[in-house]
C-alpha cells in the first residue's frame, strides 16, 4: 500500500487509488468537473489539476494513480493559478445567463467560478454559441452552456447502454450531440441532468417553474417500482416540483428511472381530493361523515364472507395492516394484495423476495431470467445487470420477452416450456448455471401472473435447486416485482385466509353475488367490470379506473404526502417522507381506515402511527428493522402441473404508465408519445442485442 | 451532417471483398479498427458520407451509428457533404504561406469561379482550404483527389486545373522540373552514388 | 559534409528503384536474418549504444523505449505501431521515406518488431499520403511474397505481419496515444499517461511507437554498427538525421547531414542559402512548426541538435528549418500557425479547446492592428495557461510560437498595432 503526503498529512491508501480518492480520504476535496466516480474517467475538465513534487506539469488528480513518496499539494499557489486558468478558459465561451438558468444555485461550475473566477472577464472575443438539440419531452438541452466535460456521453454510453450520445466534430466546435437517427430514449435518461455539471442538459417538464434555493427538500423511496429507490423529492410549497435520486449504494446507486423521476407532475393532476358518493348513478362530492355513513349503511351487518378487499401497487404498509384488521373485525376472510393475480406464495418468505438483493446480483456469474424484461420493469437494476455484465465473466439468459436488455443474453424463447426442461435438465443452460459459482435466477411477475403461475413458480424453484442458486453464503433465487407494495402486502399476509377468496374468487363472487362489498385500497388494475353488483369503496389517490366504479370514494394520500411504509423486492422495509401534504381534504390512508372503523362499529385498536406501527411489527416481526434485508429462509413452495402454451411476456407493456400517478402524468404522456412504449427495443441496435 | 441525397448505401460486390480483406487485418474482435478504412472505402464508393453510410458501416462492424459518427465528424477527409469529382486543396499553412500561396489560392479561385468550400455549379470541382499537406520544402502545393502538385505558381497552378477541365489529368510532383525533394537544379547530396545489379 | 557513403537514405530523391530489387541492390535486406539471430536483448542494446533519438520530435532514446516492452509475452500480444501521421508543418522527412526507401522501413519493421516481441506491426500513415501509402503496401506485398516477412520473417522462425493503416485527416495522431486511439477505430483523442503505450497500448496490449525515420534508420544501425551511427553528431545527439529545409531558401529541398550540423551550414550548404543573403534573414522555425522561432543572431551558429536547440529555448522537433527573410510578415505567419493549433486542437480538455481559440483570435487582432498593446501581454499570459496544463503536447506546441514571437519579435507586433491607431488618428 502505497504511502503518500497530501498537503503535508501523510496517508496510506490502496495501490490503484487515485490522487483525487486519495484526498478525498482526508476530506480534501478537489474541484472537478468530468469525473464522476460511476463513470469511466476522462480527464479532460482539468479542474482537478494538482501539484505533485518532482513532476514538471501539474497532473489531474482524477486520473493520476498514487505513487509511493509522492508529495503532492492541491491548494498552494501554483494549483490556485492553474485552476483559475482552467476556470477562465471554462468561462470564456459560457454564457453568463445564470440569473435565468434552471441549474443556477446548484451548479458545479457557478460554484467553483466563486473559488477560482475572476471577478470580470478578459475575453473580448465572439463568443460561441452551439445549436439546441431535440433530446424528446424529458430533457431541456442548453448546449452553449455545455462545458464539454462528457458525463453524459458515458454515462449513456457505459451505465445506461444506449450509446446515442457523442462528442461531434473537434476543437472548439466539438459539441455533444446524439445521433440524428436515434431518440434519448432510455429509461435512464434523467440521470444526465444530474450529472450535467452545469446547465446544459435541464429538466424540460419543470422548466423556469422554480429556484433551486426556494425548494423543500425531504429525503424519501420511491414508489414507482419495487426496487425502493432513494429519492429526495423537492417541493415548494405543497407543490412537488421534481424529483430526484440519492445515493444508495443498496439499491439504486444515485440512479433513478424516468419514471420516478418524472412522474411526479402526475401528483397534481386527477387527485381525489374530496370524498365522493354515487348517488342515481352519479358521483358526488361529499362529506366525510356522509361518505362513512354511505359506507356503514351498505356494509354494517353484512357478513364478513360478503366483504373483500384487494389492494393496489402502491399502497402502503401501514394502510394494509388496518386494513386487514379492519376485515378482520368484520369476519372477512376475502382480502388480496396481489391484483394482478399473480401465484406469488405468501407462506414462504424466501419465495417472493430477491434473495440476492439488489448489489448483490453484481456477484453472480450466470443468471437466468424468466418472464421478465428488466429493462423497463426496473431500469436501475437493469443498469445494475449491464455493469456486472461489463465486469466480464457473466452469462445471462433470457426465457421471455425477447428484448435488448443492454447486456449481452442468449434468448432461450418465450416459451414457458424452457423452463420446464431446464428443471427436467433437459437444457443445456442448466449446465452454465451449474457451472456458476453464483448462479442466480430471476423470475418476473410475467411468469407468476398467469394460471400457471403457482407451476412456473415451482419449477423456478427447481431449477434454483438443481443448478445450486441456493447454498450457504448465497441465495440466487431471485423476484423481480413490479409493484412496490407487493412484498409488504405478503409480508403482511394480505391474502386470504382461511376460506377466503383470493382477488379471482373476489370478482367471480361478485359477478355471482356472494361478494356484495369490495374495498379497493389503490386497486386499479383489475378489470373493473368483474365488480358485477357490488357495493364499491375505493381509497386513493388518483381519479382512475377505481374510482369511476366505486360507489364511495374515499381520497387518500399519495407517496410523497405521507410517512408510510414500503417493503422493496429485496424485503427491505423502508419509509417515504412527506414532503407535501395531501390535497383538499384527502388523509393519510391509514388514518381514513381508522377512522373508518370508528363508524362501522370495529374501532382498531391503534390511534398513533407509533401504536400502528408497534401492533404491526408485534405481528410481523419484519417491521422491526428499517432499511436492511434479512436472508430468508429457504422452503418448498410453487405447484406441479402442467405449462401452459402461451408466451411469456412482460407484465408492462408501457414502461412511462403503469399506475395511477403516472397515468395521470401529461410528461409520461408525452414520453409515451414520443419514444413508444419502451417496448425494450427502440429500433437501433446498440451492440449488446442478445 | 447532411443527408442529401442518399437514402442508402451497400458495397458494390468489389468493395464488401476489399472491406473483409480490411476487417481482416485487425484482431477478431476488434474489427472497429476498420472503421476508418470502411469510411474511406465507402467514400471513394459514395464520394461522400452520409447517414446511411455510417448506419452501414455501423451495422458491419457492430459500433452504434454515434461512434461512427464521431469518427466522421473528427476526420477532415470525410466529407459529410457531397463534393465535386475532383477536390481541389490548397495547402495555406506556413510554408506555403512563406512560398506564395496566397497567389495559387487566388488563382485556384479564379480559375474555379468558387470560394473555398464551395462547389462548381456543374458539380465537378470542389475547393477547399487545408492545412499542412506535409510537402513542406516543394510548396507552395495542392492536393486534388490523390495527387499532389508541388512547387506551384499562380500560373502553374491555373494551368493543372484547367488542364482538369479539360478532362485530361497534369503529371502529379514538381511542376518547375525538379526532382522531387531535391534542391532545384539537382541534388547537393547522393549524386555520384551507383548500384550494382539496380536497373538503369 | 557528411559523405554519400555514410547516409543511410541513399534513394531520397527518388532516383532509384523503390522497389525491392533497387532496395535489395542499395543494401537493404542484407543478413536481417543474421541481426535478428542476434537476439532481442543484442538489438535493442545496439539501438541504445547507437545514441538514436526518437526522430518525430520528442528525441527519446529509441532504444530506452525498447526497452520498456516486456521481455516476454505474456497473454496480451505485443504490438509495434509506426508513426507515420507526418502532419508537423515543415515537415516532410517520412514522405520520402515511403515513397522512395520503403524497405528501409518494412524491414526497420521487422527488426523493431522483433526487439519488442511484436508479431504483428502497423503503419499509421496519414490519409493524404495515398500514393505512399501505395509504395508502402507494394514494398510490404514484396517484402511478404519473398518471405522477408511473414510467418517465417527472413528464415528467421520469427512470425511478422505487418499493415498499413491510413489516417484520415488529424493532425493530432500524430501524438501517439491519439494514433493509438485512432487506430482502434475511434476518434483521434489522446490518452491520459500513465499508463504508457509499452505498457497499455493498442487493443491495451505492451506496445511500441516509433516514427518512421527512427525505424527506418535502425537497420542501416544493425549492419554498420552503433559505434558508426553515434560517430556523427556531439554526444547524446548523434547520428544522421534528415532535415527538412523550406521558406525563404533559394533552394529548399530534404537532405541528410550529420546531426549537430551549424545550422547555417546547412541552410548554405544544401538549400542555397537564404533569399537575399544570410544577412536578409529575420528567423527561423528550426524544428518544424511547433517550437519557438529563433531570431537571426541565434540562427548566425546555432547547432542543429536536440541539446543545442534546446539551450536556445527552442527544440531541434522534426528538423524541419522554416526558413523566414526579411521580408516576412513574421506576425501574420505565426497567426497562420495559432489558426492551425485551433483547427487541429481534438478538443478535449480545456485548456487547449478554449485556449487555442482564444490565443488565435488574439492573433488575428493583433496581426490586424486591432488590439491594444497591453492585450500582447494578455495573449503571453493565456499562452502560460495552456501550456503544461493538458493531456498531451499540442496545446504547448500552440503556445510556444506565440511565446517563442513575443520574446523576439514583440516590436512587430506593437508596430503593427501602432499602425492602425495612427491611420484611424
Amino acid at each position: 500500500m502505497p504511502k503518500l503526503t497530501i498537503d503535508g498529512r501523510e496517508i496510506e491508501v490502496e495501490a490503484g487509488t487515485t490522487i483525487l480518492q486519495a484526498a478525498e480520504h482526508l476530506g480534501i476535496e478537489i474541484p472537478r468537473f468530468c469525473y464522476h466516480e460511476r463513470l469511466a474517467i476522462a480527464g479532460n475538465c482539468r479542474m482537478c489539476l494538482v501539484e505533485v513534487e518532482k513532476m514538471p506539469k501539474p497532473v489531474a488528480s482524477c486520473a493520476m494513480p498514487v505513487g509511493e513518496g509522492m508529495v503532492v499539494h492541491t491548494n498552494n499557489a501554483n494549483v490556485r493559478k492553474a485552476r483559475q486558468g482552467v476556470m477562465e478558459f471554462l468561462l470564456i465561451n459560457h454564457p453568463l445567463d445564470c440569473p435565468i438558468c434552471d441549474q443556477g444555485g446548484e451548479c458545479d461550475l457557478q460554484d467553483q467560478a466563486m473559488t477560482y473566477g475572476g471577478d470580470r472577464g478578459r475575453y473580448q472575443e465572439e463568443k460561441r454559441s452551439v445549436e439546441d438539440k431535440d433530446y424528446g419531452p424529458l430533457i431541456q438541452t442548453w448546449m452553449t452552456r455545455c462545458i464539454h466535460c462528457t458525463r453524459c456521453i458515458r454515462f449513456i454510453t457505459e451505465v445506461a447502454g444506449t450509446p446515442v450520445l457523442g462528442g461531434l466534430g473537434r476543437s472548439e466546435h466539438m459539441e455533444v450531440g446524439r445521433y440524428v437517427g436515434s431518440a434519448v430514449s432510455s429509461e435512464l435518461s434523467g440521470n444526465l441532468i444530474d450529472l450535467c455539471p452545469v446547465g446544459a442538459l435541464t429538466n424540460k417538464p419543470a422548466a423556469y417553474t422554480y429556484r433551486a434555493w426556494e425548494l423543500k427538500k425531504t429525503e424519501s423511496v420511491d414508489v414507482m417500482d419495487a426496487l425502493g429507490s432513494a429519492i429526495r423529492v423537492d417541493a415548494r410549497g405543497n407543490e412537488v416540483i421534481r424529483v430526484l435520486p440519492r445515493v444508495n449504494d443498496d439499491i439504486n446507486e444515485e440512479w433513478i428511472s424516468d419514471r420516478s423521476r418524472f412522474a411526479c407532475d402526475g401528483l397534481k393532476r386527477q387527485r381525489l381530493d374530496r370524498c365522493f358518493v354515487r348517488k342515481e348513478g352519479r358521483l358526488v362530492p361529499a362529506s366525510w361523515g356522509e361518505a362513512f355513513a354511505a359506507i356503514a349503511d351498505n356494509v354494517k351487518g353484512m357478513a364478513g364472507t360478503k366483504i373483500a378487499a384487494i389492494a393496489g401497487d402502491q399502497a402502503d404498509c401501514e394502510t394494509l395492516f388496518a386494513v386487514k384488521e379492519l376485515m378482520a373485525a368484520l369476519g372477512s376472510p376475502n382480502l388480496d394484495c396481489r391484483q394482478d393475480g399473480t401465484r406469488l406464495d405468501a407462506s414462504v418468505r424466501a419465495s417472493y423476495l430477491f434473495n440476492s438483493t439488489i448489489a448483490g446480483i453484481e456477484d453472480a456469474d450466470a443468471l437466468l431470467i424468466v418472464g421478465s424484461n428488466p429493462r423497463i420493469e426496473a431500469p436501475v437494476l437493469n443498469a445494475r445487470l449491464r455493469k456486472r455484465w461489463l465486469k466480464g465473466g457473466f452469462k445471462a439468459a433470457v426465457i421471455g420477452p425477447k428484448a435488448d436488455l443492454h447486456f449481452k443474453h442468449e434468448w432461450l424463447g418465450d416459451n414457458a416450456s424452457v423452463l420446464a426442461d431446464l428443471a427436467a435438465g433437459k437444457h443445456p443452460f442448466l449446465e452454465v448455471l451449474k457451472g456458476a459459482d453464483r448462479p442466480a435466477i430471476i423470475v418476473g411477475q410475467g411468469a407468476l401472473a398467469r394460471e400457471d403461475g403457482a407451476v412456473l413458480l415451482g419449477l423456478a424453484r427447481q431449477v434454483a435447486e438443481a443448478a445450486g442458486c441456493v447454498k450457504t453464503g448465497w441465495n440466487g433465487f431471485n423476484v423481480l416485482h413490479t409493484a412496490a407494495a407487493r412484498v409488504g402486502g405478503l409480508d403482511l399476509g394480505f391474502v386470504p385466509q382461511a376460506g377466503g377468496r383470493d382477488v379471482a374468487g373476489i370478482l367471480a363472487g361478485a359477478q355471482s353475488g356472494e361478494i356484495a362489498a369490495v374495498f379497493l385500497v389503490g386497486a386499479d388494475e383489475i378489470d373493473m367490470k368483474g365488480l358485477g353488483n357490488a357495493f364499491v369503496v375505493y381509497l386513493g389517490s388518483h381519479g382512475d379506473a377505481g374510482a369511476h366504479r366505486a360507489d364511495v370514494v374515499l381520497p387518500g394520500a399519495a407517496y410523497t404526502e405521507k410517512n408510510a411504509t414500503y417493503v422493496n423486492t429485496e424485503g427491505r422495509v423502508q419509509r417515504t417522507r412527506l414532503a407535501a401534504f395531501p390535497p383538499g381534504e384527502a388523509k393519510e390512508d391509514w388514518r381514513v381506515i381508522r377512522a373508518l372503523s370508528d363508524a362501522l362499529g370495529k374501532p382498531l385498536a391503534f390511534d398513533t402511527p407509533k401504536q400502528l406501527r408497534e401492533r404491526m411489527a408485534g405481528a410481523h416481526p419484519v417491521f422491526a428493522a428499517e432499511g436492511v434485508v434479512k436472508p430468508a429462509a429457504w422452503g418448498t413452495f410453487g405447484a406441479s402441473g402442467n405449462v401452459a402454451a402461451a408466451p411469456l411476456a412482460s407484465t408492462i407493456d408501457n414502461f412511462y404508465q403503469t399506475d395511477p400517478i403516472s397515468r395521470a402524468s401529461k410528461t409520461m404522456a408525452e414520453c409515451t408519445a414520443a419514444f413508444g412504449a419502451g417496448c425494450g427495443c427502440n429500433g437501433k441496435k446498440t451492440g449488446t442485442h442478445g | 451532417m447532411s443527408n442529401e441525397d442518399m437514402t442508402n448505401f451497400a458495397f458494390t460486390p468489389e468493395n464488401l471483398d476489399a472491406a473483409r480483406k480490411i476487417i481482416a487485418r485487425y484482431p477478431s474482435g476488434r474489427q472497429q479498427s476498420a472503421v476508418m478504412p470502411l469510411l474511406d472505402l465507402a467514400q471513394r464508393q459514395a464520394g461522400w458520407v452520409g447517414l446511411p453510410v455510417i448506419e452501414y458501416i455501423g451495422e458491419m462492424l457492430e459500433m452504434a451509428p454515434i461512434r461512427v459518427q464521431e469518427v466522421v465528424t473528427f476526420y477532415t477527409m470525410y466529407n459529410q457533404h457531397p463534393v465535386g469529382q475532383f477536390h481541389v486543396q490548397v495547402c495555406t499553412n506556413i510554408c506555403c504561406l512563406l512560398r506564395g500561396c496566397d497567389g495559387v489560392a487566388e488563382a485556384a479561385r479564379e480559375s474555379l469561379g468558387i470560394g473555398w468550400g464551395e462547389t462548381t455549379e456543374d458539380g465537378r470541382f470542389t475547393l477547399s482550404e487545408v492545412e499542412c499537406l506535409g510537402a513542406c520544402v516543394n510548396a507552395p502545393m495542392m492536393q486534388i483527389n490523390d495527387d499532389y502538385y508541388e512547387d506551384l505558381t499562380p500560373e502553374t497552378a491555373k494551368a493543372i486545373i484547367e488542364a482538369f477541365k479539360q478532362g485530361e489529368t497534369p503529371k502529379p510532383g514538381p511542376q518547375n522540373g525538379r526532382q522531387f525533394s531535391a534542391p532545384e537544379g539537382g541534388p547537393t547530396t547522393l549524386k555520384d552514388l551507383t548500384f550494382a545489379g539496380e536497373k538503369g | 559534409m557528411l559523405r554519400d557513403q555514410d547516409r543511410i537514405f541513399t534513394n531520397l530523391y527518388g532516383l532509384h528503384d523503390w522497389g525491392l530489387k533497387g532496395a535489395q541492390a542499395r543494401g537493404d535486406w542484407d543478413g536481417t536474418k543474421a541481426i535478428l539471430e542476434r537476439g532481442r536483448d543484442a538489438i535493442v542494446e545496439e539501438v541504445k549504444n547507437s545514441g538514436l533519438r526518437g526522430r518525430g520530435g520528442a528525441g527519446f532514446s529509441t532504444g530506452m523505449k525498447w526497452s520498456f516492452m516486456p521481455k516476454t509475452e505474456g497473454a496480451r500480444p505485443h504490438y509495434l505501431v509506426v508513426n507515420a501521421d507526418e502532419g508537423e508543418p515543415g515537415t516532410c522527412k517520412d514522405r520520402e521515406i515511403m515513397r522512395f526507401d520503403p524497405h528501409k522501413l518494412v524491414e526497420g519493421c521487422l527488426i523493431a518488431g522483433f526487439a519488442v516481441g511484436a508479431h504483428a506491426g502497423y503503419i499509421y500513415i496519414r490519409g493524404e499520403f495515398y500514393r505512399e501509402a501505395e509504395h508502402l503496401q507494394a514494398a510490404i506485398d514484396q517484402a511478404y511474397a519473398a518471405g522477408l516477412i511473414g510467418a517465417n520473417a527472413c528464415g528467421s522462425g520469427w512470425a511478422f505481419d505487418l499493415y498499413v493503416h491510413r489516417g484520415m485527416g488529424a493532425y493530432i495522431c500524430g501524438e501517439e496515444s491519439a494514433l493509438i486511439e485512432s487506430l482502434e477505430g475511434k476518434k483521434g483523442q489522446p490518452r491520459l499517461k500513465p499508463p504508457f503505450p509499452a505498457g497499455v497500448g493498442l487493443y491495451g496490449c505492451p506496445t511500441t511507437v516509433n516514427n518512421v525515420e527512427s525505424i527506418a534508420v535502425v537497420p542501416t544501425i544493425m549492419r554498420r554498427g552503433a559505434s558508426w551511427f553515434a560517430g556523427f553528431g556531439r554526444p547524446k545527439n548523434s547520428g544522421t538525421k534528415l532535415f527538412c529545409i523550406s521558406g525563404h531558401v533559394n533552394k529548399p529541398c530534404n537532405v541528410e547531414e550529420e546531426m549537430s550540423i551549424p545550422l547555417k551550414e546547412l541552410i548554405e550548404k544544401h538549400a542555397g542559402g537564404v533569399r537575399g543573403g544570410w544577412n536578409n534573414l529575420l528567423g527561423v522555425i528550426p524544428g518544424g512548426c511547433s517550437v519557438p522561432v529563433l531570431p537571426k543572431e541565434t540562427c548566425d551558429d546555432v547547432l542543429m541538435d536536440f541539446d543545442a536547440l534546446r539551450d536556445v529555448r527552442s527544440g531541434l522537433g522534426t528538423a524541419a528549418v522554416i526558413v523566414m527573410d526579411k521580408s516576412t510578415d513574421i506576425v501574420r505567419a505565426i497567426t497562420r500557425l495559432s489558426r492551425f493549433y485551433k483547427h487541429e486542437s481534438c478538443g478535449q480538455c480545456t485548456p487547449c479547446r478554449e485556449g487555442t481559440g482564444w490565443m488565435w483570435r488574439l492573433m488575428e487582432r493583433i496581426d490586424a492592428g486591432n488590439a491594444r498593446i497591453d492585450e500582447i501581454d494578455l495573449l503571453e499570459q493565456v499562452t502560460r495557461q495552456v501550456e503544461g496544463h493538458t493531456i498531451c503536447a499540442l496545446a504547448d506546441a500552440a503556445a510556444w510560437p506565440i511565446q517563442g514571437l513575443i520574446r523576439h519579435f514583440r516590436p512587430l507586433m506593437e508596430a503593427k498595432i501602432q499602425a492602425r491607431s495612427q491611420s484611424a488618428a
